[in-house]
């Protein structure tokens, strides 16, 4: 008897682990992209939301889940433009451009929920599995991890093909020199306004996605400031990977497990105020900070608008 | 062309146009920080009217909640506390140490205001207490500010994420002692004792502003003249213009960014703890009114000048505490604020680019835009004339 809740209580703390390290992983490979171009993006916070919202609207009135993480990377990329045109095409400064974008989107969002749907709070439903032949009929991890929709299927590719991409084809190649050193890649024939205005807008859509992730998978419902600091914890994910997409996706499992353990906590029988479950995955964000403080390294162009010929 | 060049002013400097030249910075200082106000005032209108909410209602409310009446009296407490956060913002900015945990720091010299209060005032007299609160509040800020301040100096870690991380634990903990320790017995919801009225920070005579008004504008001036005045604020300047160059004339910079993050959290949290003293009395768990957020770019407007910073915080405090009527009835959410805020600071930015282009007599566009935005074209003719 025991044996049997322990196993259902384990496949339910792997999903959770899954569900909440998801949108994480997504928007911190946007944000790896964007680094790696030389864009520090501080405006992911917004970015996430305005993702998470326009998702939550397309799936309320479409139907669709497919539709609405579509929604959710067009949003992203719509929030991210004016990273595109302020920074990387006029060169204004990055930090003041980011924090306008959270703000802007923090706001925005919040207000336009609350206007329209703070009369009837929707919830979504859960989404339809796919599960895996065979691989799904495994006990304990069967039903975890083979169970999940397609959405999640997707996503992992997505991220897979572009740690291959970014560390192993052309573009990969001259993205990362547009955030190394852009001079040479202009020197090289190639086009650092353009490879930079790529990366912001993919990294745009990353970011959005996995806001539209959180709203659709995560919570299955929207609320203002439902990323709560999640876009600051997918940047510092991002400094500590140093560019590594595979890094990135097994750091953001550890902040899932990490979000994880204070409702299982809970289930075994410890009583954990909501404020330590909260403050949990900051904490350890702060300690791996200070444990691997020497090892957060940033591309050197990073945050520096390039200008031809300048010194 | 380097980019030193491009930034340098090109100002005439010809003898006997001196005074010529001070009024026209000046106009161009005024020009530069009204103008991106203003055009964030109609954009947020223009926002308003796409999402059916009435801008002519909010802002005659803003104007009628804020200003008429005794109102301008509440504008002017809540300035208290906006000024003392922006002298610190400004402080660490100053250095280009780039201080984003103000929202944790606030909280914690609330709660210390907030917690401490309702003890300490039972024991010794009301002035001796709320010295101690605000002495022991500024310790909490500065301590708390340790962690950024140290990973910057000795690994250079990016020190605005390092602080938004531990204000978000600053929040998790204030909540946590809110509910716990100075948790008041007397009430079902979680919020600390009321500190009676006889114990906070007397007004100013004849009016209902509390005398933080006067503390904040003070502060302004004497952080005025340290930074434009004394050695002290020479150094500042050079070690935010160059931390290399600082090293250089013998400025020990691991110090210096330990004591500007400790300064700037400080203060920042004796706002938090003025707060608490002059105008709430109480605080309840989950409480943050995220000061910093809306001060930030006022601070960027004032050119981290901390007198300069007066009247644009005396606008925002005519704004906020207008706003927060005037949206309700205009049928907005205060979140809009937030949508103004982060309008100021994107137009400030362009403003300030145009500006310089103007100035040099420059194309708007910079080359590089130019070829992207033109490649593609040409491209294209090429293959059609091949």
């Amino acid at each position: 008897m025991s044996d049997m809740l322990s196993a259902a209580f384990i496949t339910v703390f792997i999903a959770t682990v899954i569900a909440q390290a998801m949108p994480l992983l997504l928007a911190a490979v946007g944000e790896t992209i964007g680094e790696q171009a030389g864009i520090l993006n501080l405006g992911i916070e917004g970015v996430m939301l305005v993702g998470a919202y326009t998702a939550f609207v397309v799936t309320l009135t479409t139907g669709s889940f497919w539709l609405g993480m579509l929604g959710g990377a067009i949003g992203g990329v719509v929030a991210n433009l004016a990273m595109l045109v302020l920074n990387v095409w006029l060169g204004l400064n990055q930090i003041v451009i980011g924090l306008a974008i959270t703000l802007i989107g923090e706001g925005i969002t919040s207000v336009l929920y609350l206007q329209n749907y703070t009369k009837s709070p929707a919830s979504l439903g859960a989404q339809p599995k796919l599960p895996i032949p065979g691989l799904s009929d495994i006990p304990v991890i069967g039903p975890a991890l083979f169970q999940q929709s397609g959405i999640f299927w997707i996503c992992i590719l997505l991220a897979l093909g572009l740690a291959f991409a970014l560390a192993r084809t052309n573009w990969g190649l001259s993205t990362r020199s547009a955030g190394q050193k852009p001079s040479s890649l202009d020197a090289a024939g190639g086009s650092v306004m353009r490879t930079r205005s790529i990366a912001v807008l993919l990294s745009g859509g990353l970011v959005g996605l996995g806001g539209a992730y959180l709203a659709l998978l995560t919570t299955a419902t929207f609320s203002p400031f439902l990323t709560n600091g999640l876009g600051f914890i997918a940047i510092v994910i991002t400094m500590l990977s140093r560019g590594r997409i595979l890094v990135v996706m097994i750091t953001s499992l550890i902040y899932g497990l990490a979000v994880a353990i204070g409702p299982a906590l809970q289930v075994i029988g410890f009583t954990v105020p909501a404020d330590i479950i909260k403050m949990l995955p900051f904490l350890i964000v702060i300690v791996m900070l200070i444990v691997f403080a020497r090892s957060s390294v940033v591309p050197p162009a990073l945050g520096t608008p390039y200008t031809r010929g300048a010194r | 062309m380097t980019t030193a060049d491009l930034k340098t002013p090109v100002t005439p400097n010809l003898p006997g146009s001196n005074q010529a030249g001070a009024a026209q910075r000046f106009a161009q200082g005024f020009i530069r920080s009204v103008v991106p106000v203003l055009l964030a005032l109609i954009v947020s209108g223009l926002v308003m009217l796409a999402i059916g909410a009435s801008p002519l209602e909010f802002f005659a409310g803003v104007w009628k909640y804020g200003i008429t009446g005794s109102n301008w009296q509440r504008s002017l407490s809540l300035m208290a506390p906006l000024l003392i956060v922006a002298v610190g913002l400004i402080v660490a900015f100053r250095g280009q140490l780039w201080n984003l945990g103000y929202n944790g720091q606030y909280l914690l010299g609330a709660v210390v205001a907030s917690g401490l209060g309702p003890i300490l005032f039972d024991v010794m007299p009301a002035f001796l207490a709320t010295l101690v609160i605000f002495v022991v509040a500024v310790l909490t800020g500065a301590v708390w500010s340790l962690i950024p301040a140290i990973l910057k100096a000795r690994y250079g870690t990016n020190e605005i994420i390092t602080s938004l991380v531990m204000s978000f634990i600053a929040v998790g903990v204030v909540n946590l002692l809110i509910k716990g320790v100075f948790k008041d017995p007397g009430t079902s919801t979680p919020q600390t004792a009321v500190i009676p009225d006889s114990d906070l920070l007397p007004y100013i005579p004849g009016t209902e502003i509390h005398i933080g008004f006067v503390i904040a504008i003070v502060l302004a001036v004497v952080a005025q003249y340290v930074f434009s005045r004394t050695s002290f604020g020479l150094r500042v300047d050079i070690f935010g213009a160059s931390p290399k160059a600082a090293r250089h004339v013998g400025l020990n910079s691991t110090w210096m960014v330990i004591l500007l993050f400790a300064l700037s959290s400080g203060l920042i949290a004796f706002a938090g703890s003025v707060d608490i003293l002059g105008q709430f009395s109480y605080q309840r768990a989950d409480w943050d009114p995220r000061y910093g957020d809306a001060v930030m770019p006022l601070v960027f407007l004032a050119r981290f000048r901390p007198v300069a910073a007066i009247p644009f915080v005396a606008f925002y405090a005519v704004l906020a505490t207008g706003g927060t009527l005037a949206a309700q009835q205009a049928g907005l959410n205060v979140d809009f604020l937030l949508v103004i805020v982060g309008l100021i600071l994107l137009f400030m930015t362009i403003t300030e680019y145009i500006g310089d282009r103007r100035r040099l007599g420059q194309s708007y566009l910079p080359p590089g835009l130019k070829r992207t935005v033109l490649q593609p074209f040409r491209r294209a003719s090429e293959r059609n004339s091949a």
